[in-house]
This record gives C-alpha cells, sequence and structure tokens, in this order.
C-alpha cells in the first residue's frame, strides 16, 4: 500500500509540474525553482508533513522536500539557539543531499565522458 | 577620372545573375552515425562510426569532419591543395572556430563567414562573385555543424535529460565542402538571391522552422521575382534546415502568395532523418543542408535527376544571450540556382 | 528587418505542433512515480534500520541524488527525462541530473572553470531560491510567534 500511494503522490507531484511547463512555457529550471519554493512554503504552512504521513517517498523524493527540509531545518535550529538558526538551519538539514550531489557530479566527471 | 558602371549582373531588388558561371567541379559530405542511419545515409561520402571521431572534444570532432570534406572533395577532382585560391567557411560555433582550424591546417587564405544554417548557399554566393569577378579561378566552400557543439552551446549539455516540443529540431553532426571553379565540369551556378533579415516575433528556440520559414519564403518568392523565372523551371526547390513544421509554414506562405510549388518543395531537414529516430520535427545545423546538397542532390545532378535546382539554405540569427534576453529570432535565407550543361536554356 | 504581418504569425501558430500535453502528463505520472517507488524501498529500508523519519528522509533522498549521477554518468538519464520530462526532472535524481551532465560536459574546459563553474548552472538557481524562500518563510513564522 505505502509503494502505491509513494507512486501516486509522486507521480502527481510530478504531473503538476509537467502541466505548469507545458501550459505556461517556461523552462524546466525554472518549474524546478517554483515547485521548491512551493514546497518550502507549503512547509511553514504546515501541510508538507502530512503530505510525507500520506505519501512517503512520493513526497520525499520530488524537488518541494528540498524545499521542506530546509523551513524544517531552520524550524529546529530556531528553537535550539534562537535567531540565529533562521541563518544556519536550513543549508545544516540538507548538507548531506547537497555535499553527495556536489561529490557524485565531480565523481561522475572523473570517470566518465559525455556520450551525446 | 569617374567610372561609370556600364553592365551589370544585377538582376531586380537582390539577385546576381552570374556572366562567368562557375562550376562545382565536385563535393563531399562526411557525417555523424545518426545521419548515416537515415534514409540518406548510402549517398554520403563518408559515415563516421561514432560522434567524437576519436578526438577529445566534440569541437575537435567537428573540425576533422570539415577538413576531411574539404580534402575528399579535392581528391575527387583531382586537384591539390596548391589549385585552390581560397577557402569560404563557416559554423555555428562562437567565432567560427571549427572553419578557422580546418584553414589553420589546410593553410589556405581564408574568408570565415557566418550566416548560422544558411552559410552554404552564402559561401556558394559569395564564392561565385569572386570567380565571376575575377578574384578567383578556384575556391572551397566548406560549412559544418555538430550535434553536440551545437547542443552545449546553444542549448543544454548533452546528458541532460530535456524534453523536446514536437516542433524542435536535430542539429546535424556532419560537413559538406564544394570545390568551385572558373573551368571545369559540374552543375554551374549561375544566379543568386541574397536574403533580407525577416523576423516573425518568435522567441522560442526549439522552433527554429517557424522563425526561419518568413524569411524563406521571401528570398524564394524575391528570386522569382527578380528573375522572371516560375517554380517550373527547376526540378526542385530545396531549402535547407526548415524541418517539417517549417517547411509546412514556407509552403503555406507562398501559397498565400500565389506561387505554386507543389511537389518541388524539398528539405533537407526533413530528408535526413526518419521520423523513428527521434528527432521531432527533423534537422537543422548548417551542415544538413551541406551534407544532404554535397552526397544526395549533388549525385542526383551528376546522375541527370535533377537538372536544375534552386538551393535556398535558412538560417536562425540567434545566439544564447539573445534569446535568454528575450530578443526575437530573426530569419534569413539565401538561394543560389545550380544548373547542368543541359539545362534547358 | 522585414516584419512579419499579422495573418503571418497566425499562422505560425496554427502550424507550430501543440505539445502533446495530455501524453506528456501521462508519462510524468508513471516516470516520476516509478522514481518515487524506488525512493520508497529505500525509504523503508532506511526506517528499518531504526532511522527516525526526517534522517531517513534525508538519506532517502542522498541515495537517490547518487542514484541520479549514476545514471547520468552511465549516460542512462537523458533517455529518461527525454521521455518522462518532469517525471523525471521533479524527483531529486532530475536535480542530480542536473549538476552531473554539464560537469560532465564541461570537464573539456577545465575541472575549475569547467566542471566547477558549470555544475551548477540549472541546480545553483534551485538552491539561491530554496534558500531565500525557506529564510522569508522562517522569517515569517517568527514575526506571527509561530515558532521560537
Amino acid at each position: 500500500m505505502e509503494f502505491l500511494l509513494a507512486f501516486v503522490v509522486g507521480g502527481l507531484l510530478c504531473v503538476a509540474a509537467q502541466l505548469v511547463l507545458d501550459l505556461s512555457r517556461i523552462t524546466p529550471a525554472h518549474v524546478m525553482v517554483l515547485f521548491v519554493s512551493l514546497g518550502a512554503v507549503a512547509s511553514g504552512l504546515g501541510l508538507y508533513d502530512p503530505l510525507i504521513r500520506v505519501g512517503g517517498a512520493g513526497a520525499i523524493v520530488p524537488l518541494p522536500a528540498f524545499g521542506h527540509a530546509l523551513v524544517q531545518g531552520i524550524i529546529r535550529e530556531f528553537g535550539k539557539v534562537g535567531p540565529t538558526g533562521l541563518l544556519t538551519g536550513g543549508l545544516t538539514a540538507v548538507a548531506l543531499g547537497l555535499t553527495v550531489a556536489v561529490v557524485s557530479g565531480l565523481l561522475m566527471a572523473v570517470l566518465f565522458n559525455p556520450r551525446g | 577620372m569617374a567610372t561609370t558602371i556600364t553592365r551589370t549582373r544585377r538582376r531586380g531588388r537582390q539577385t546576381i545573375s552570374f556572366e562567368l558561371t562557375p562550376a562545382v567541379v565536385a563535393a563531399a559530405a562526411v557525417v555523424g552515425p545518426k545521419e548515416g542511419q537515415g534514409p540518406l545515409g548510402d549517398y554520403f561520402d563518408v559515415v563516421k562510426e561514432d560522434d567524437l571521431l576519436g578526438e577529445k572534444s566534440w569541437e575537435r570532432a567537428e573540425a576533422r569532419m570539415l577538413t576531411e570534406a574539404c580534402r575528399l572533395a579535392l581528391r575527387k577532382a583531382g586537384h591539390s591543395l596548391k589549385d585552390v585560391d581560397y577557402l569560404v567557411a563557416g559554423d555555428l560555433l562562437n567565432q567560427i572556430t571549427s572553419s578557422s582550424f580546418v584553414a589553420r591546417e589546410l593553410k589556405l587564405p581564408f574568408l570565415g563567414i557566418f550566416g548560422a544554417c544558411s552559410t552554404f548557399a552564402e559561401g556558394m554566393a559569395v564564392g561565385s562573385m569572386m570567380i565571376d569577378g575575377g578574384y578567383a579561378t578556384s575556391l572551397l566552400v566548406g560549412v559544418s555543424s555538430h550535434h553536440c557543439t551545437a547542443e552545449r552551446q546553444f542549448r543544454f549539455p548533452t546528458e541532460f535529460g530535456n524534453q523536446p516540443p514536437p516542433s524542435a529540431q536535430w542539429t546535424v553532426t556532419g560537413a559538406g565542402a564544394v570545390l568551385m571553379a572558373a573551368q571545369g565540369d559540374g552543375p554551374a551556378i549561375t544566379m543568386a538571391t541574397i536574403g533580407r533579415v525577416t523576423d516573425p516575433g518568435l522567441k522560442d528556440p526549439l522552433n527554429l522552422g517557424a522563425a526561419m520559414a518568413p524569411a524563406a519564403a521571401d528570398t524564394i518568392l524575391r528570386h522569382f521575382e527578380d528573375t522572371g523565372r516560375t517554380p517550373e523551371d527547376y526540378d526542385l526547390i530545396v531549402t535547407g534546415d526548415l524541418a517539417d513544421v517549417g517547411k509546412q509554414i514556407t509552403a503555406d506562405l507562398l501559397e498565400r502568395k500565389g506561387l505554386d510549388v507543389a511537389g518541388r518543395l524539398f528539405d533537407c531537414g526533413s530528408a535526413i532523418y526518419e521520423p523513428s529516430q527521434g528527432v521531432e520535427s527533423g534537422a537543422s545545423g548548417c551542415g544538413c543542408s551541406a551534407a544532404v546538397f554535397s552526397g544526395y542532390l549533388m549525385q542526383g545532378m551528376l546522375g541527370g535527376r535533377y537538372r536544375r535546382l534552386l538551393l535556398v539554405c535558412t538560417g536562425a540569427l540567434f545566439s544564447p544571450t539573445s534569446y535568454q534576453q528575450g530578443e526575437s529570432i530573426p530569419g534569413i535565407a539565401h538561394a543560389v540556382a545550380l544548373e547542368t550543361q543541359d539545362a534547358p536554356g | 528587418m522585414v516584419p512579419a504581418d499579422r495573418e503571418t504569425q497566425d499562422l505560425i501558430r496554427r502550424r507550430t505542433p501543440p505539445r502533446p500535453i495530455l501524453l506528456n502528463t501521462v508519462r510524468a505520472f508513471l516516470v516520476g512515480g516509478a522514481i518515487c517507488t524506488i525512493g520508497q524501498f529505500f525509504l523503508g529500508f532506511f526506517r528499518g534500520r531504526g532511522l527516525p523519519l526526517t534522517e531517513a528522509s534525508a538519506v532517502t533522498a542522498a541515495t537517490m541524488i547518487f542514484l541520479g549521477a549514476v545514471l547520468t554518468g552511465l549516460g542512462v538519464y537523458d533517455r529518461i527525462g527525454r521521455r518522462g520530462g518532469m517525471g523525471a526532472f521533479l524527483p531529486i535524481t532530475g536535480f542530480a541530473n542536473a549538476i552531473v551532465a554539464p560537469a560532465m560536459e564541461f570537464k573539456r574546459e577545465g575541472f575549475v572553470l569547467g566542471v566547477g563553474a558549470r555544475m551548477f548552472t540549472v541546480a545553483g538557481p534551485v538552491i539561491v531560491y530554496a534558500v531565500l524562500v525557506s529564510v522569508l518563510v522562517g522569517a515569517f513564522l517568527w514575526l506571527l510567534g509561530a515558532i521560537g
């Protein structure tokens, strides 16, 4: 059941993004920026955690979760260290993903050449 | 003392009619594997096994294809580099480095030209003027494009998972070169119509055929108006790389102006790939018209299938900077008329 | 310049094929759903090893990023993206593709000004605006007295 929910929730988020792409004619990069921002806003409104409870990875894997992770990190750090947490909490929460992205990006560039 | 011009080769507003009609003595086409697998694959002189040609960059691979096309055209004609007065060449890369690097290797006096994908016809027109004017007896015109060099410059890195819309075109990996001479056997270049820049106001770099179609129609109409010829005078009216979408728009625009080209319109960009090759609307790139002419059409002329062609190469005059700044994409088209020696006068 | 008349512009609009929205939507659903289902396997695995949801989510995201990076390196992800559209881009694997594809492509311009500088051509804006919006959201919540 949780796999089905992950498929449906993740798939629907992608459908929303595809419709924005096809109907507005902005670039994929613009859609990614839009959705990551929407994820942060939804997180602040307390809407994203319920979505994760329903969809599991269907809500965790798509990009809005990146915005959500930043906001939740800020809230967490704010609770611990006060207003400084506003500036440190976000990137701390996504440090793992970003570091993996940078390191694996470099690694792939070393290992592989583009095929065209 | 002031000289008066007593005679002119100009006809009408934009067309030149050559007196000493230069002959296309030989032509050679070198293409990549995808082009080789297409419906015209058998007509190209050389089909490479991979896009990189064993070089260390796509850019080097592109320059090498163009070098090979130039050398092969010479070899076919039995000429050597020292018989050639100039290299007139162009490509799509910033500062046309592919062409410059070819010129560096061939050590020929070099005129670099840029007309985006109209460059091949532009080169043949300029070359014809040089020969007819007596400034050259023999010259090479070479043009190249490469899918991967164009993608990374104009669009996205090649491994980027972008989804192209149905109007998108696939840049041809290929080079074409023609050896033109004041004397010799081969189809003659009798006329050239130099195009005007036409801008329908489109801003989508994934719909270039539509951006170029008004320019193609404008040049074709201008050619017939200037020369008094009709489409029936040509076996084919060949456009460069409008692809399916742009070809249809061009046909519609011509029909609206009352010019019936039914069955005579042939687009290199629609012809070079099969629809099953995943190229959406068709092909683009200045190597498209260069390779299709130098391979397929030239053989058609030598074999007697075509006696008269109007080659109209179309170009989209934009850069990544211009479209990111929201500028529209202007188009241009240049036409050259090619005739075999036995064409009706 | 020769400006195009109204009729020409209408003709171009009519003759430009529309994007196959329904087909694209179905593909985005299937590809995006499939990628998230793979993510669910990892999430279940990390949860099963006793990680709390937040940590398990972060590790799942990181795993998917690595997976997207490897598939880009192997030259597979561009083909997934060609068909999947946003179904391939919206998942974090697409974010990885956006980082790895230019990193590979611009290797020939060197590791500093090529790989290093170009890696974030698409991913950079995502990070920039995600940071901006999250700080704004945090500040709002603070002003509203919802956190602190």
